[in-house]
């Protein structure tokens, strides 16, 4: 029996589900050979049937952000033999995690007249703050390539291998001159997980983190202060450590540390 | 005596993100007609407060995984403005073909993944019989060369990383551009060949008078089917009834907040009136615009423009489909690297701006102020599906009367389906569909 398949979208921007569709049906027949692999039983974007549960392998798109959610999430557990968190929302809480910090009220009241009508949590939870996830990918978006990977390891039963080393390697690949160095840009590249393919220095800017923390224990402490000494302004480092995987927890600390909330 | 009967489906699918929908009839006559939009609240326009000018695209593009080149447009024409800095025409032509991408996988996706089933009978894109093969390999791969057109500008396909205020971080190399013009040139063809497929379609009988807004570009600042530039203009009935520049948009709308929607309502004023934005739109303000060959598939294919039908939606994105292509092929065959510059510079100073940009869905306006410290004192941003969600309820309770005599299965398949046509960007989870039917001589 081939594995079955479910997709679930929480709060996000549906960009890395897009990417579940762009695997699945690419016209690139090695990947679109994937769909062949397994039955897509629980995908509302693109399927209007929907196959009874229990699932082998479940993706969640998107973070925690309503009561609703927490049962719901709870439910999907429940349903799903893997369940994997695609993107950075589902996996650190994404760039609405912003409002870990500061008051949900005023956050409310800055888009909706009546914030009253509006069923919201404090705060925009990892899935992982609430249920025990499987593997974790990463990116924002994630990458479809990593995406084919991750999802066939499991279809025949084995863990996913993904590069656990830094957008530094993949600069050194494909022989990106360092923007750091030899441009004085203040980048994450250096404690950011591999997998966009370095694109943002090879395009002359800085890495902004959609990986989130590398997991070889990256140390921000040293590179801020490296960019620090080099004129580069505190505020500014803060929010660049401040966004799409602003509440994973070595960018948290980090940015809490620059502007002062934390030790 | 009224009788009760509902109408459930589980899940409102294909359609972007998290919907419901609550219709209630009594004797015959439509009371209720609700299209919920249940998105968890992500509160974009306060989680740009405090950030840096040049950190704006690469936030907002975060809105939509589907159309963040348009959230990019829209944001950095805004601060552009609010700066008083103006791009090149190279930048401006490189941010046109960027945007053709955008239109591509968009309408690719929509069309044959998301609308077509409903046409050719089957609940899935990856599951049509395989008569239907090359229709959908066709279209899947026009949605591929339209993220691949995005890839070789923005650096990639979903949150592009190139674009910047002011233009672009690097030009892309003028071999990696024109390297796309095989690609585009097949697809050129490919989208007529799926323009006359799908106006073959056999198009539900229903029509309802729209009032259709989208930007209008037909000055001497700027002549085009409209994507980065134009006024504001609306038509109804073969008038028009505004034309104004962008900066007066906020005088001339409304955003109202409903229970039922974490959306909130955009309305015309005078007389909070719903319209309609899109492909249905630009063709009703812009078709005399449209690049030879488009225009040559709008007036072969035996609709007769402006329609009332929001069937006719997938004929108008296909329209679009060639349009895209067909300005990408002339804009990639004109790129030259060397752009003397990839993008203007700036220094953050106080001031405001807004600015419209058409979104594959519609009319995409942002306004934002820069306050004395340089950053984002304020934002508002308003989406294209906000602006139709009032237009789709309108709709609804017209189309409900000419489906009640169905069973309960088919009625609520004719309904989504009516919604999906509107190409609804609507983010989340839960879908849920309910009609409730109240009628004389039955016991409730």
């Amino acid at each position: 029996m081939r594995p079955r398949l479910a997709v679930y979208k929480f709060a996000s921007c549906d960009g890395c589900q897009l990417q579940v569709i762009d695997v699945l049906g690419r016209a690139r027949p090695h990947l679109g050979e994937l769909a062949e692999l397994l039955d897509i039983e629980h995908f509302l974007e693109a399927r209007s049937r929907i196959g009874a549960g229990p699932y082998d392998v479940g993706l969640v798109e998107g973070s925690v952000s309503t009561p609703h959610d927490i049962e719901r999430i709870k439910e999907i557990r429940q349903q799903c033999r893997f369940l994997v968190t695609i993107g950075a929302c589902a996996t650190a809480g994404g760039i609405q995690a912003l409002r870990n910090w500061g008051q949900i009220d005023d956050f409310l009241s800055a888009v909706y007249a009546t914030p009253a009508y509006i069923d919201t949590l404090a705060t925009s939870d990892p899935v992982a703050a609430h249920v025990k996830v499987d593997f974790e990918l990463r990116g924002c978006p994630i990458d479809p390539g990593q995406l084919a990977s991750v999802i066939s390891a499991f279809c025949v039963g084995r863990k996913p291998r993904l590069p656990g080393y830094s957008v530094c390697v993949e600069c050194k690949e494909r022989g990106t001159v360092c923007v750091a160095v030899a441009k004085g840009i203040p980048c994450l590249g250096p404690v950011t997980q591999a997998g966009c393919g370095g694109i943002c220095p090879a395009h002359d800017r800085e890495c902004f983190g959609c990986y989130g923390p590398d997991r070889q224990e990256p140390n921000l402490v040293s590179l801020t202060g490296f960019y620090e000494r080099h004129g580069a302004n505190r505020d500014s480092l803060g929010r660049l450590v401040q966004s799409f995987n602003a509440w994973a927890p070595e960018f948290r600390t980090e940015h809490d540390r620059l502007s002062g909330d934390a030790p | 005596m009224s009788d009760v009967r509902k109408l459930t489906v589980a899940a409102l699918t294909r359609v972007e993100g998290e919907g419901a929908l609550r219709v209630r009839v009594v004797d015959g006559k439509v009371e209720i007609a609700e299209f919920n939009i249940y998105e968890p609240p992500r509160f974009f326009e306060r989680l740009v407060k405090g950030r840096e000018i040049r950190e704006v695209p690469d936030i907002v593009a975060r809105i939509c995984g589907i159309c963040p080149v348009a959230y990019q447009m829209s944001a950095c024409h805004a601060l552009e403005k609010a700066l008083g800095i103006r791009v090149t025409p190279e930048i401006d032509a490189l941010r046109r073909l960027l945007y053709c991408g955008e239109w591509l996988q968009s309408h690719a996706l929509h069309m044959h993944l998301l609308d077509a089933p409903d046409f050719l009978g089957c609940e899935s894109g990856f599951t049509m019989p395989p008569e239907h093969a090359p229709f959908l390999e066709r279209g899947l791969r026009m949605k591929t060369i339209g993220n691949q057109l995005i890839s070789v500008i923005g650096g990639r396909a979903v949150h592009p990383i190139n674009v910047t205020v002011g233009g672009f971080y690097k030009a892309p190399s003028g071999a990696d551009v024109r390297g796309m013009l095989p690609d585009l040139e097949w697809g050129l063809a490919a989208a007529e060949a799926t323009v006359a497929q799908v106006s073959r379609f056999e198009f539900p009988q229903f029509s309802a008078p729209h009032e259709y807004v989208s930007l209008h570009a037909d000055d001497d600042a700027c002549r085009e089917y409209p994507m980065n530039h134009g006024r504001v203009v609306a038509v109804a009935g073969g008038h028009t009834t505004l034309d104004i520049p962008v900066a007066d948009y906020a005088t001339h709308f409304v955003e109202r907040q409903v229970p039922q929607s974490t959306a909130l309502h955009c309305l015309i004023e005078p007389g909070s009136r719903p319209y309609c934005c899109g492909p249905l739109a630009r063709m009703a303000t812009s078709r005399h615009q449209l690049p030879p060959r488009a225009a040559a598939a709008a007036a072969a294919c035996g609709i007769d423009w402006p329609t009332d039908n929001p069937f006719h939606g997938i004929v108008a994105r296909g329209i679009e489909l060639v349009a895209a292509f067909e300005e990408a092929v002339r804009l990639a065959r004109g790129y030259r690297q060397e752009l003397s510059v990839p993008r203007v510079e700036y220094r953050p100073q106080p001031g405001a701006g807004c600015h419209a940009t058409e979104a594959p869905r519609g009319l995409l306006y942002h306004r934002y102020r820069i306050g004395d410290d340089g950053l984002i004192a304020e934002a508002v941003i308003v989406p294209p599906t906000s602006q139709s969600q009032a237009r789709v309820e309108e709709d609804l309770k017209a189309y409900l009367p000419t489906v009640l005599d169905r069973d309960d299965a088919e009625a609520t398949r004719r309904c989504e389906h009516l919604i999906r046509t509107y190409d609804p960007c609507i983010s989340c989870a839960t879908h849920f569909l309910r009609i409730e039917r109240h009628s004389p001589g039955r016991p409730s």
